[in-house]
């Protein structure tokens, strides 16, 4: 008796096949596609990370991680990178609430954010190769830079999608195809501070361990 | 927002009807992730700068904080679940992960395997200055 109740339980809870609830709203057909293909995103960035795992050691007599991260700028780039993450899901409350101000201000203190992390790298970038810790100077620094550039060039792209996507919400207002371009900006921001967290881990902390 | 016959878009939010059930706000949903994930990165730096841990343990206690965070980062900032109307994303999620996994793990197999086995003899070692 009591199992019956809960096997109809269950069948409630069920979702209807897709031949009873008719085709998904585009909405959910898109952000499950953009979703693929932040994962074969993460599956190319994992054959830079494989790369750079194989030649950490490779050092052809030049500088090694040890001598050349900076943790202190790696914090900082850390938290910028998580606060914008944050502000990011701020803003698609906003978006969600349809409020125009709380967008504008997510969005702003995302881009900022996300700008300061990319002044961080790029600085952190100069100073190297200033030193002649250039991409050229051994197989370590090819992948070095290879990966987290890979990363600093998603960051920039998605700056740049941040910017268009508010002249679109300025000019078009929030209809259905900036609502499902925002989804999927959020998506792919949040996918790239999942990246970092495994680019400050396996390069910067585990690049620094005697 | 999302339509209970269908799965549910992975990055949306919850429906009104689990904010009628006294599910928590999504306010409070990202602040907490946001808190739980500072404090896995702070723990981080510090695990890689004490001395207080056993050393050849720091990369695998390493690996599991960033594990977690990545966990923390899925649920509270991209709301994968394990709901019935998330089955879709979790097994593209699950799939990239085996992908993510073989190749990671069989490139750092088979490049170890093959510096171990064609490395020189210590004598020819001075000719090579890649180590």
């Amino acid at each position: 008796m009591n199992i019956a109740v809960i096997i109809d339980d269950v069948q409630h809870e069920a979702l209807p096949s897709a031949s009873v609830a008719g085709p998904a709203p585009k909405r959910i057909v898109v952000a499950y596609g953009f979703w693929v293909f932040l994962l074969s995103d993460i599956v190319m960035f994992s054959a830079l990370f494989a790369a750079y795992a194989v030649l950490v050691n490779a050092t052809a007599g030049g500088p090694t991680g040890a001598q050349l991260f900076n943790q202190v700028s790696v914090a900082i780039e850390t938290a910028c990178l998580l606060a914008s993450s944050y502000t990011c899901g701020l803003m698609s409350l906003a978006i969600t609430s349809r409020r125009y101000v709380g967008t504008y201000w997510g969005a702003a203190v995302t881009f900022a954010l996300g700008a300061a992390f990319l002044a961080l790298e790029l600085r952190e970038f100069a100073g190297m190769i200033a030193i002649g810790a250039t991409p050229q100077r051994s197989a370590f620094l090819s992948a070095f830079f290879t990966l987290v550039g890979c990363h600093g060039l998603h960051v920039t792209a998605g700056l740049i999608w941040l910017i268009v996507m508010m002249a679109q919400v300025a000019i078009k207002g929030f209809r259905p195809t900036v609502l499902r371009r925002l989804l999927c900006f959020a998506l792919f921001w949040h996918a790239l501070d999942i990246i970092w967290v495994w680019l400050f881990t396996v390069v910067y902390l585990m690049g620094v361990l005697p | 927002m999302t339509d209970p016959r269908h799965d549910r878009a992975p990055g949306d939010i919850s429906t009104l009807a689990e904010a009628e059930r006294g599910m928590p706000s999504d306010a409070l949903v990202y602040t907490s992730g946001f808190v739980l994930a500072v404090i896995l990165t702070a723990t981080s730096f510090w695990v890689a700068n004490t001395s207080l841990i056993w050393g050849p343990g720091i990369p695998l206690g390493l690996a599991v904080l960033a594990i977690a965070q990545m966990g923390i980062h899925l649920v509270f900032f991209l709301h994968i679940t394990t709901g019935p109307d998330n089955t879709n994303n979790v097994l593209a999620l699950a799939y990239g992960i085996l992908i993510v996994l073989l190749v990671v793990a069989g490139s750092l197999w088979i490049m170890a395997d093959l510096h171990d086995n064609m490395t020189p003899p210590a004598e020819f070692m001075n000719l090579h200055m890649q180590h």
